[in-house]
């Protein structure tokens, strides 16, 4: 290489490093180290004396860029959100609080180097959970190792509680439960206009498949059959076959197993172009995101009647929910249904952390995990939490949820508080 | 399992190949060319799914109209992204270099775009995004179709400008011998350049069809850039109509199997079927040195 073309090299080199990490900066969302701490507005109204005590600092990894970014930065949000309302409160014990937010990418390796750096290189007191059950549960086990309580709201998946961990708590609800009202619904039907068949596909993530099989069993004993069942792997380069096979069976409900929008918008738009319209389709998630939804498939005419199951919604009858949402419009703009469920489970793991953290007056972490432990029953924006021996959420409700002109309803169980009547069968695409 | 559901998958493999075709030309075009890796090139897809929602919803002008500013645009933006990061490479380590260099335009286009945009999923929506047309017991989607013979088009305009004309011959003198090519008046910086903006401009109408038939996000691309270079690995490196027939064969295989077996047995068959091509013909089905001797 001539001293020109090294030179030349080397400065092309610093200038893609530069323009990177200055692009980086700006967006604060793709990559690398990002801090986060009470915005000024709220910090100035803590008291006087937790804003002359040390911060206590708080942190967590989340998927700011890649496959889980639009869930992260919506838990980055719910997290913020729960940080300026404790600081504006007077922080916790009287010491403000002070995130401490990095990006794993969605990766399951980068989550553990992370949460290993939050801890034994960034010394924060305590650490929330990433998104997703398969963060979770790499992440789990490399908390667990220093002792730190792992309380989460978005690893519900029966793989995070199946290490013998005793310091991870989701406070969602578990997913496993997650089909169940969606079933019961569709198994009590009138014969007369009970579905007589139903069709299955689902991601192959430990998110998705574990609420199956106990779905499946109660269609099943209603006389419902099962004319397709299938796993699909979570990378797929065309959704376009397997939709198409669900299509050409004419099932009269589709229960769908996905983990974002992409899934749920490839199947809608091939039951369009297949003239196929199910009588009742339930997606696991992707129908819970809001205007993001609505965009990817269409419109709202193309999402009447699709239902997803879930632990809360922005309608959510509950004084500290409906004053988060409002928190949410007022910060972030949009209108209440913009607000999804990551929102609420990210900011409920602040509630729950506070509670603990009051009611043992200790950051020790070993005593926060006896605390939640206890049977004590706690309150968050998604409702009562009292973990079991897993730490599950034993209190947590079951919903389903459906579109209804452009708003999403709670539909499930029925006659429950705040459930309005389903629409069924669901309207033809478009209409 | 029905006949008429293994005809559904196969033709749904050659259409949906098709897409994966225009999304591999610019990819395996800038490797025949100038040997460098564009890891940059689900980024660009993506970037051109974004430029076309943008016409599409902003100013209100049809996908495949908005072909006729984004396939410049993004050809202006090819020569640039030669002359700013692919120039400065030296020949004798340009490949393993040209993955990193790539790569950070893939960070820098991603981190715009998510500034720009926010990372919410985004899809392109027109009439014939979701109409089809019912032939022989099936129904084709529109979009399908259209973007199988665009890419038909494009790939057939490659293939003639590299392989039919004076300038594809100098582009292929370029690449063999620098030194030979500057001596007889080829003008080799000019070339390369050029070479870049086509691919990258091809990658435009790419992008548009992906955006029409797949929710996407700045980060999309990442998802892109392993089943391209397969793509462009089982065609032959640098090979333009090997890279619709790998397509093709890709998808087929995939659509076939999950339909025949099982969607989880998709992947892995059309990977085994890959190491087992090359295992026999290691330069891929249409090798580089003959692809180049064409």
């Amino acid at each position: 290489m001539t001293r020109s073309s090294r030179r030349g090299w080397m400065l092309s080199a610093a200038a893609v490093a530069a323009i990177a990490a200055l692009i980086a900066g700006c967006g604060g969302s793709s990559s690398g180290t990002s801090s986060a701490s009470s915005s000024p507005s709220s910090s100035a109204s803590a008291t006087s004396s937790s804003a002359s005590k040390s911060p206590v600092t708080i942190g967590t990894s989340l998927s700011l860029s890649g496959d889980f970014a639009a869930d992260g930065q919506a838990f980055e949000k719910g997290y913020q959100l729960w940080a300026n309302d404790i600081n504006a409160a007077g922080g916790l014990m009287g010491h403000p609080v002070k995130l401490d937010i990095i990006s794993d990418a969605s990766s399951p390796a980068q989550v553990v180097t992370n949460y290993q750096k939050l801890i034994s290189s960034d010394h924060d007191q305590l650490v929330f959970g990433p998104f997703s059950t398969l963060l979770t549960v790499p992440s789990s086990k490399v908390v667990n190792r220093y002792g730190y309580a792992f309380v989460e709201g978005a690893g519900g998946a029966p793989a995070a509680f199946g290490n013998g961990l005793k310091n991870i708590f989701d406070v969602s609800l578990p997913v496993i439960d997650n089909l169940i009202p969606f079933a019961h619904w569709l198994a009590t039907l009138p014969a007369s206009e009970r579905p007589a068949t139903a069709a299955v596909a689902t991601s192959d993530d430990p998110f998705t498949q574990p609420q199956f099989p106990a779905a499946i069993k109660i269609l099943q004993n209603a006389g419902i059959k099962i004319v397709y069942n299938k796993v699909f792997p979570a990378e797929v380069t065309d959704y376009t076959p397997i939709a198409t096979a669900v299509a050409s069976t004419k099932a009269e409900a589709f229960l769908l197993g996905s983990v974002d929008v992409p899934t749920v918008s490839a199947f809608i738009h091939t039951f369009i172009q297949q003239h196929y319209n199910p009588k009742a389709f339930i997606a696991t998630a992707g129908p819970d995101q809001g205007a993001a939804f609505l965009k990817a498939i269409g419109g709202a005419s193309n999402a009447e009647g699709v239902m997803v199951p879930n632990g809360w919604f922005p309608g959510y009858p509950n004084a500290a929910s409906q004053k988060m949402v409002s928190e949410y419009v007022a910060k972030y703009g949009g209108t209440p249904s913009d607000v999804n469920a990551d929102v609420a489970e990210a900011y409920s793991v602040g509630q729950i952390v506070a509670q603990a953290v009051n009611a043992t007056h200790s950051l020790d972490n070993s005593k926060i995990i006896a605390y939640l432990h206890s049977g004590v029953t706690l309150s968050s924006v998604q409702g009562p939490v009292k973990f079991d021996s897993l730490g599950e959420n034993g209190s947590a409700a079951a919903f389903a949820f459906q579109w209804q002109k452009g708003v999403l309803n709670q539909v499930l169980p029925v006659g429950a508080t705040g459930s309005k009547p389903v629409v069924y069968p669901k309207p033809n695409w478009g209409s | 399992m029905s006949a008429s559901s293994i005809a559904k998958a196969v033709i749904d493999g050659i259409l949906t190949g098709g897409v994966y075709a225009l999304m591999a030309a610019g990819l395996t075009l800038i490797f025949g060319v100038m040997d460098i890796i564009n890891i940059a090139q689900g980024a660009l897809i993506v970037l051109g799914a974004y430029m076309s929602y943008v016409l599409s919803v902003h100013l209100g002008i049809d996908l495949f109209a908005g072909l006729l500013i984004t396939i410049p645009a993004f050809f202006a933006l090819g020569v640039f992204i030669e002359w700013a990061f692919m120039r400065r490479l030296h020949d004798q380590d340009r490949t393993a270099m040209s993955i990193l260099v790539t790569y950070a335009v893939a960070i820098i286009i991603e981190g715009i775009l998510s500034v720009i945009f926010g990372v919410d999923y985004l899809q392109l929506n027109a009439s014939y995004v979701n109409d089809t047309f019912h032939i022989f017991g099936f129904y084709l989607p529109y979009i399908y179709v259209f973007g199988f013979l665009l890419a038909i088009a494009l790939i057939g305009v490659l293939y003639y400008i590299l392989y039919r004309t004076h300038f594809g011959r100098g582009v292929r003198g370029a690449l063999q011998n620098r030194s030979a090519a500057e001596l007889i008046g080829v003008n080799v910086n000019r070339v390369r350049a050029l070479s870049v903006g086509i691919g990258v401009s091809v990658t435009a109408a790419g992008g548009m069809v992906f955006g029409a038939t797949n929710s996407f996000t700045p980060s999309s691309g990442y998802d892109l850039i392993s089943r391209l270079l397969s793509i462009v690995v089982l065609a032959g490196l640098g090979s333009i109509g090997g890279a619709l027939i790998a397509a093709i064969f890709m998808v087929t295989l995939e659509d076939v199997v999950a339909v025949v077996w099982s969607p989880v047995w998709a992947t892995l068959v059309y990977y085994v079927s890959l190491i087992v091509v090359l295992s026999f013909m290691p330069n891929g089905l249409f090798g580089k040195a003959a692809v180049r001797a064409q």
